[in-house]
Parts: structure tokens; C-alpha cells; sequence
């Protein structure tokens, strides 16, 4: 492209306006105000201002690197910096539009979040004519901070991005985690200025320690990988210290690990999109309540969560085998259509009232036990969090061997090239229902750990939502990438759990960061080396 | 390859056809007992089907989306139900402020033509801006890669107007002239539900003189046969890519408006079903044929309305309008296995998909 190395000035213009309209998306939608009073600096910075200015910062820092047109040669300084104001200006023109028109105008019979709260925080609350224009005036200022940030030496430019982020992602933690409010203006300096030294830092060395431990002879690097399991696992086994509330969004977590460990084994080694992966989850929480709580009367037996636990997931992997027989012939997205019809239908009959006599109907199931071994009862989140821990290592070991054994080299063989596998001689059928089988059990699991962890259930809980939250974990963590699936269950369940002002705007979430994901990074975020290789060899297009 | 497969699967397909012939006998116990037990009368089973018909044109008007877009690119636009949600969203706006004024009393067809252009201008516009940011980069990625897209855009624009506008049902306006029911051929039918069918036909009409007629319409069924080949002949793949996707939101835009006036209400969830409808609508009639979305529409609505009652029931099943959407995917499920070419359509769901 030849055009590619002429500057323009239409292109801070441009990618200005885009940040805007994210900035005029986010205010309104009401991601903004709805973090207001979650502070990342106790009084002085609140979580939705942080939202705005990330959105200053990626455009400005976005400008100022398109002030080099590709192939073109170095921007003198005083465009880059020039790039970068335009693109805060014309974020703050169009915010400072919003509010003027919306003073004017009532919006709020259209949009909900267009409220005083929001024009107050956007004029720094000095009101229109002064508001408007210390509003521009912050945004030439941002523009040209962030340009000069683009400025700055590379390890400098790191040092201070990842201060910048880590301020606000440690204060949140931290306040989500102990109820807290933000951190305090000289703490909140301290953690910039460590985290930002200590990338510095670690840059500088990461060589040299490498080098040495790799130097190390084999039998001291293998002590030491053990030292680093040992203490990883001692971490995961203390985190239920953190208190009863963190501990219920781990068990949660943990749910959705386990879920995304089955699917993974689904959609990631076989390549088969299952959108009804809840239809196994709801199939072994119902299973467990059927056996264990008092409620029913209709089945015979009435026993323990241990007992009950091998029956939810064996028939959850037989309801896995049965529904995959049908869709065995379909390939890619009308698989995904069908499974997903799967499920919402399983979803609908149990909320009909034809089958309310025996699961409840809308009612759902309620008095489901907790589980006891030994007279020890699992009856809170800290000591459930330990059931779920051993079902995830469980599932991440049998995730583990699959991948490497005969039958995981089969399904990768067959999410290549089905025709090609099978002229290879891997059976199809057999293939494809172990990988159904598979994944439905482990999600069984999950249902039956979920049913007893509530103690009651209803069809509601079992909606598409929850299978569009566990291909979201799985896509963001990285397809096939079984440490993937945790970073993802964190990030995508975790976090957004101990944010609750945010539930409203998980789904949002989630959308934009699947939409995301596939443009800009399809492999995910800890990819597997083979998927990375695939998708970045295969398309060209895609990379460009 | 292919006889090898069937020898291979033949357990399995004689067990799918058991399964089918199961099935084929229930329905028709539970008609038989429906019909003998005689709950429903016959102006009963009328309404039932003109509540189809009007049903099943808006299925149609969707479907046609479903089925362009799949023609043309391949794949399913998993948003496009969300973008006959901004439709009726949009029109919803619209219609209450002209509400508001008054307009919408006195000048009743002129200001439900102008909320239904609205609404049709603005979903093709997303349809189009959803096209150029989200698939148009993905055009030679892996397939499940732009259906994970889709989903994604869906759920996406399905929250971002719930944060926009609000999570409550908001209520359509409703015209003291579209109220009652009028009399055609001696059937007693909505007001609604006539002006959805009309509206619904005059739209298909148009849309079949677009395709097979213009040069643009043309252009979109060379793109579908062949990329390549219709690249190579002069004719703008991008280009008719956009205006399928115009096409495709300007139809469902319009569906969403229809859609409103018939159940008056709109709320940020209403295009899941509807769409997973009209997708199921389009593979029953063949995806990727354009008469096939409307049979299939037409056949969909219908069923839906007419098998809860007349199947269901006669097998006893408590409250049978509950499974009406569980059947609608039963359906779905039945067609792919069965028969995956649809009513009218060439065999795609194991060939090209």
C-alpha cells in the first residue's frame, strides 16, 4: 500500500472521533456511572473516571504512533505530540457535546444514564460554560501527556504504562477482596512507583537469572520447578484465608474452570462448537438434587452427596454420548446451532409443567444437602472450595494425559481436517462421542458440585448465557491451553463477580471481548503453541 | 469417500430413523386424540393459523437475512436477530414520540410507514458498520472463527442497548384504529395481524425484484456462486457483501416494527428467540435459498402455533403453549438431521458447512 506511508492530519482527526464515540459509549451505557463510587484513590479517583481516561490514553498513545505512517519515516517530535492533542481534543469535543446538547434536550427519555450525575463528572462540576472548556482543555493536556509518554525511551515508556495500570488493578483487588474504598493518595504514588521499578528492574535482569538457572545442573532445575509447584499449590490452598466472601467467588471460579477444562476438551482438542454445554451442567446439578434431596419423593433413593456424585457425571457422559449422536455428520457452525437448541430445549422442558411433578417445574429443586465426609460438613464457601480444587486438578489431569495420548492426537487430527482424519483411519464416530462424553462429564461435575454448593436449583440458572460464559473463558484463556481456562475463569468470572457493580455489564463485556479476541488475538491470551502456529500461518489477512 | 461413510455410520443412521419413526407416530396419536377429543373449535384452529401466518411473515422477513448473508459469505450472522431488535427498538422511539404529538392518531398509515423506514434505515446501517468492523477482517479465517465473532457482536449489541436504554419492557402505542379485528373471506382476523401480512408480502415482493431483477441483485447471487469468479467478471465483492448486509438489516429492521405491532412490547432480549426462529425458518427452507426462508417462515410460524395445541395436548401434556419455543428447536434439530437440505435447498449443513 502506497498510501499507507503519506501523513495525513485526518488521521488523528479520526482516531480521535473513534475514541470518542468509546468514550460516548461508555458514558452512556452507564458503565461510567455505575463505578463512580468504586475509588481507585480514596476521594480523588473513582474507577469510571479511570474507564474515560484509559480511553484518552489508548487513543492519544494510538494517535501519536500513526503520526509514523508505516514504511514512513520518524514523525518529527512536534507532530507526534501534535497527533496525540488532536485525538484527547476530539474525545473531549464530543463528550463536551454530549453534555452541552443534553442540557439542552432531555435524553433520558431515550437514554437511561444521561443523567446530571454524568454531566457533573464530565464538567468536573463547574456547570456548562466553564465546564466545557476546562473539559477541552483536559483533553489537549491528556493528548499531550500520552504523547509524551509515546516519546520517552522504551523501557522508561514500559516502567510507567504498567505503573499506570497497576495502580488502579491492585487498588480494585483490594478493595473488591477486603470491602475496602480505594487506596490513599500516598499509597496509591507508592504502588506506581514500585511496580514501576520493579518492571524496570526486572527487565534489566530477566536475562542474566534466566541464563543462570538454565545453567544450573538438571537435578537442581528440577528441584527448583518443584519448589515453584510446591509454593503455587500452597498459594491455591491458602486463598480460602482471604474470608467467606472471596471463598464463594473462588468456589465459583472454580466451577467455571472446571467447566471450561470439559469444554475445552470439546470445542479445543476436537474442534466441535458445542453452544449447549449447559444442558450437562443443568443435566448433573438435577441429577445430584434428584438423588440427594428430601423434596423428592417419586425416587426411591435418597442418599449422600459422594454417592450421588459418580451417578451426575456418568449420566451426564452418557447424555453426552446420546446428544452427540445426532449431530455427528454436522460440521462447524451448524453443529453449534443445533447444540444450542439442545440446550435451551432441555432448558424449556424442565421449566414446562409437563415434567413439574418430577423436577419441580419453575419451582426447581430446593433442600439439596451439603456435602459431609466423616461427620465433617462442606457447609461453608472455604471448606466447598477445597471439593471444587480437587475436582479442577482432577479434570486439568485427565485434561492433561488427553491431550498427549492416542485419543487427543485423534481429535486434533479430526478438528484439522475431518476428511483427512478419517482417511487416516480415525474413527469418526468413536472420536467424536469420547470428546462429547468427555466434556459432558466434567461439565456434570461442575453441575453436581453447583447444585449441592446452592443447595436449591431452578431451570433459570441454566440458561445459553452460561455456555456463552464458558466459550468466552475458553476463548479468552486460549483454545486447547489448559492454563489458559484458568486465567480466563479469573479474569472473565472471578473478577466480575467481586465487581458486582458491574453484573449488569458482564454480558457487554463478554461480547466485546469475544468480537475482540477473534480480530485481534484468536489463540488467546496463554495460547497453545500448535493453535498459534495455525492461526497466524493460515491467514495472512488476518494478521495484517 | 462418501459410500464408505455411510457403511461406517449405518448403525447410527438406522437408529436415527427408529428414532424418526417414534416421533412420526406420536404426532399423529396425539393429533388423532387431539381431533377426537374435540377441546377446540374450528374458528379456534383459524385463529391458530392466521396468528401462524402473521407470525410466520416476520420469521420470513428474517430469515431472509439469515439466509443471504449465510448464500453469501457462508456463515451464520449469529447478531442478526439483535439487529431486528434495534429495529423495534428504534421504532419504538419513534412511534411514542409521534404518540406524544398526536401525530400518530391523525395520520395513522403516514406515520407507520415513516417508524417502519426509520427503523428498516437504522438496522441496516448496524447491519452494515457490524459487517465492515466485525467480519470483514475475518473473511479467510478459520469458519467457527467469525461464528465466535457473531456470538460475541450478539451478545454485545444485546447488552449494550440494555445499558443504553434501559431493562424494563417498554409498551408500543397502540392506535384506536388498529384495534378489533376486520373480516376477510369471512375469517375474523386482527387488525395487526392483516397489516404484518401485507406489510410482510409487499416487502417479499420487493425483495424478489431485487435479487432477480436488478443488476445489483444479480451482482449478490454471482457473489454467492463464486467469489472469485464474480470478482473476476468485474463485480465488487466488498460492495455486495455491504449491501447484503444492507438488504439483509433493512429487512429484519422492518420484521422488528412489524414484530412490535403485533405484541406490542419491546425489551433488549426479544431478538434472541425470534432470531434462533428465523435461522431455524431459513434451514427449513434451505439456507441460502430465498424462497426457502419464506416457505420456511411461513411453515415455522404455523407449526408453532398449531402443534402445542394439536399435538401436545392430545398426549395429555399439561400447559403445551409452554414447549411452543422447545418445539420451534426440535424442529430445528429434526430438519438437520433429517433432512439438511431444507424444503427447498441444496445439501449444505455436512457438504460446505
Amino acid at each position: 500500500m502506497k498510501s499507507a506511508s503519506k501523513f495525513s492530519w485526518m488521521t488523528p482527526v479520526t482516531t480521535g472521533l473513534i475514541g470518542g464515540v468509546v468514550a460516548l459509549f461508555l458514558s452512556l451505557v452507564g458503565i461510567v456511572e455505575a463505578s463512580l463510587g468504586r475509588y481507585v484513590i480514596t476521594g480523588i479517583l473513582s474507577m469510571g473516571q479511570v474507564f474515560l481516561l484509559a480511553v484518552y490514553a489508548i487513543f492519544a498513545v494510538q494517535a501519536a504512533q500513526k503520526a509514523t505512517p508505516e514504511h514512513g519515516e520518524k514523525a518529527p517530535v512536534y507532530r507526534t505530540l501534535a497527533c496525540a492533542a488532536i485525538a484527547g481534543l476530539m474525545i473531549s469535543i464530543v463528550l463536551a457535546l454530549l453534555v452541552v446538547v443534553g442540557e439542552q434536550i432531555d435524553l433520558r427519555g431515550v437514554f437511561i444514564h444521561a443523567t446530571p450525575v454524568l454531566y457533573d463528572l464530565l464538567t468536573f462540576g463547574l456547570g456548562v460554560p466553564q465546564g466545557i472548556f476546562v473539559l477541552l482543555g483536559f483533553g489537549l493536556l491528556m493528548g499531550i501527556l500520552f504523547g509524551v509518554l509515546v516519546l520517552l525511551p522504551k523501557a522508561l515508556r514500559k516502567s510507567i504504562g504498567v505503573g499506570l495500570i497497576a495502580v488502579p488493578v491492585l487498588s480494585v483487588t483490594y478493595s473488591a477482596l477486603f470491602a475496602g474504598r480505594g487506596l490513599q493518595l500516598p499509597v496509591a504514588i507508592a504502588v506506581f512507583v514500585i511496580s514501576a521499578v520493579a518492571i524496570f528492574l526486572w527487565d534489566r535482569f530477566e536475562k542474566p537469572i534466566r541464563t543462570r538457572s538454565q545453567a544450573l545442573p538438571s537435578g537442581q532445575q528440577r528441584t527448583m520447578r518443584l519448589g515453584v509447584w510446591v509454593l503455587a499449590g500452597l498459594f491455591v490452598l491458602a486463598l480460602p484465608l482471604l474470608g467467606s466472601y472471596p471463598s464463594e467467588v473462588l468456589v465459583i471460579t472454580g466451577i467455571f474452570v472446571l467447566m471450561g477444562l470439559g469444554l475445552n476438551i470439546v470445542v479445543g482438542y476436537a474442534g466441535l462448537l458445542d453452544l449447549g454445554y449447559v444442558a450437562f451442567f443443568a443435566i448433573g446439578a438435577y441429577v445430584m438434587a434428584i438423588f440427594t434431596s428430601p423434596e423428592i419423593t417419586w425416587f426411591p433413593i435418597h442418599t449422600s452427596f459422594w454417592v450421588a456424585l459418580p451417578f451426575a457425571v456418568l449420566t451426564a457422559m452418557l447424555a453426552g454420548a446420546i446428544l452427540g449422536i445426532p449431530v455427528l455428520n454436522m460440521r462447524g457452525d451448524y453443529l453449534a446451532i443445533v447444540t444450542l437448541g439442545f440446550g435451551e430445549i432441555i432448558r424449556l422442558v424442565a421449566l414446562s409443567d409437563w415434567l413439574k411433578p418430577l423436577i419441580g417445574g419453575s419451582n426447581g429443586i430446593t433442600q439439596i444437602p451439603k456435602p459431609t465426609t466423616f461427620g465433617l460438613a462442606f457447609d461453608n464457601p472455604q471448606k466447598l472450595y477445597y471439593i471444587v480444587v480437587i475436582g479442577c486438578v482432577i479434570a486439568a489431569f485427565i485434561a492433561t494425559r488427553l491431550k498427549y495420548s492416542r485419543l487427543g492426537r485423534n481429535w486434533m487430527a479430526i478438528r484439522e481436517d475431518e476428511d483427512v482424519a478419517q482417511a487416516m483411519g480415525i474413527d469418526l464416530v468413536r472420536n467424536k462421542l469420547l470428546a462429547f462424553a468427555t466434556g459432558a462429564a466434567l461439565s456434570g461435575l461442575a453441575g453436581a458440585i453447583f447444585a449441592s454448593k446452592l443447595t436449591s436449583i431452578y431451570p433459570h440458572s441454566f440458561n445459553l448465557l452460561v455456555s456463552i460464559n464458558v466459550l468466552a473463558v475458553i476463548i479468552v484463556g486460549g483454545l486447547g491451553s489448559i492454563p489458559g481456562v484458568i486465567i480466563g475463569a479469573v479474569a472473565l468470572v472471578g473478577l466480575p463477580e467481586l465487581l458486582r457493580e458491574f453484573a449488569e455489564y458482564r454480558l457487554l463485556v463478554y461480547g466485546a471481548v469475544l468480537v475482540f479476541m477473534m480480530l485481534r488475538r484468536p489463540e488467546g491470551l496463554l495460547p497453545e503453541a500448535r493453535r498459534k502456529l495455525e492461526l497466524h500461518e493460515m491467514s495472512p489477512d488476518v494478521a495484517e | 469417500m462418501l459410500k464408505n461413510l455411510r457403511r461406517r455410520v449405518s448403525g447410527t443412521t438406522i437408529a436415527m430413523w427408529v428414532i424418526g419413526a417414534i416421533l412420526l407416530i406420536v404426532v399423529i396419536v396425539g393429533t388423532v386424540r387431539t381431533l377426537l377429543i374435540g377441546k377446540y373449535t374450528g374458528a379456534d384452529w383459524t385463529d391458530l393459523i392466521v396468528y401462524g401466518i402473521s407470525q410466520g411473515s416476520i420469521y420470513a422477513l428474517i430469515a431472509l437475512g439469515y439466509t443471504m448473508v449465510y448464500g453469501i459469505l457462508r456463515m451464520i450472522n449469529f447478531a442478526h436477530g439483535d439487529i431486528f431488535m434495534a429495529g423495534a427498538f428504534i421504532g419504538y422511539f419513534v412511534a411514542s414520540y409521534f404518540d406524544q404529538t398526536g401525530f400518530l392518531e391523525q395520520n395513522l398509515v403516514l406515520s407507520l410507514i415513516f417508524v417502519t423506514l426509520v427503523a428498516a434505515f437504522t438496522a441496516a446501517a448496524m447491519a452494515v458498520v457490524l459487517e465492515r468492523i466485525a467480519y470483514r477482517p475475518l473473511r479467510r479465517a478459520p469458519r467457527l472463527v467469525p461464528l465466535i465473532t457473531a456470538i460475541g457482536a450478539s451478545f454485545f449489541i444485546e447488552y449494550a442497548f440494555l445499558g443504553l436504554f434501559g431493562s424494563g419492557i417498554k409498551g408500543y402505542p397502540e392506535p384506536e384504529a388498529l384495534k378489533g379485528r376486520v373480516s376477510i373471506f369471512g375469517v375474523e382476523i386482527l387488525k395487526t395481524q392483516l397489516i404484518v401480512i401485507v406489510a410482510a408480502v409487499v416487502m417479499l415482493i420487493a425483495l424478489w425484484y431485487f435479487v432477480q431483477r436488478t443488476k445489483m441483485g444479480k451482482a449478490i447471487q454471482a457473489v454467492s456462486e463464486d467469489k472469485d469468479a464474480a470478482a473476476l467478471m468485474g463485480i465488487n465483492v466488498d460492495r455486495s457483501i455491504m449491501i447484503t448486509f444492507l438488504v439483509g438489516g433493512a429487512l429484519a429492521g422492518a420484521a422488528g416494527v412489524l414484530y412490535a405491532l403485533l405484541f406490542r412490547q419491546v425489551y433488549f432480549f426479544m431478538g434472541f428467540f425470534p432470531g434462533l426462529k428465523a435461522f431455524t425458518a431459513a434451514v427449513l427452507g434451505g439456507i441460502g435459498n430465498i424462497a426457502g426462508a419464506m416457505v420456511g417462515g411461513l411453515f415455522l410460524g404455523i407449526a408453532e402455533s398449531l402443534f402445542p395445541n394439536l399435538v401436545l395436548d392430545g398426549l395429555g401434556i399439561p400447559a403445551p403453549y409452554q414447549l411452543k419455543d422447545a418445539l420451534a428447536f426440535f424442529l430445528l434439530v429434526l430438519v438437520l438431521i433429517f433432512r439438511p437440505t431444507g424444503i427447498l435447498g441444496e445439501r449444505l449443513a455436512t457438504k460446505k458447512a
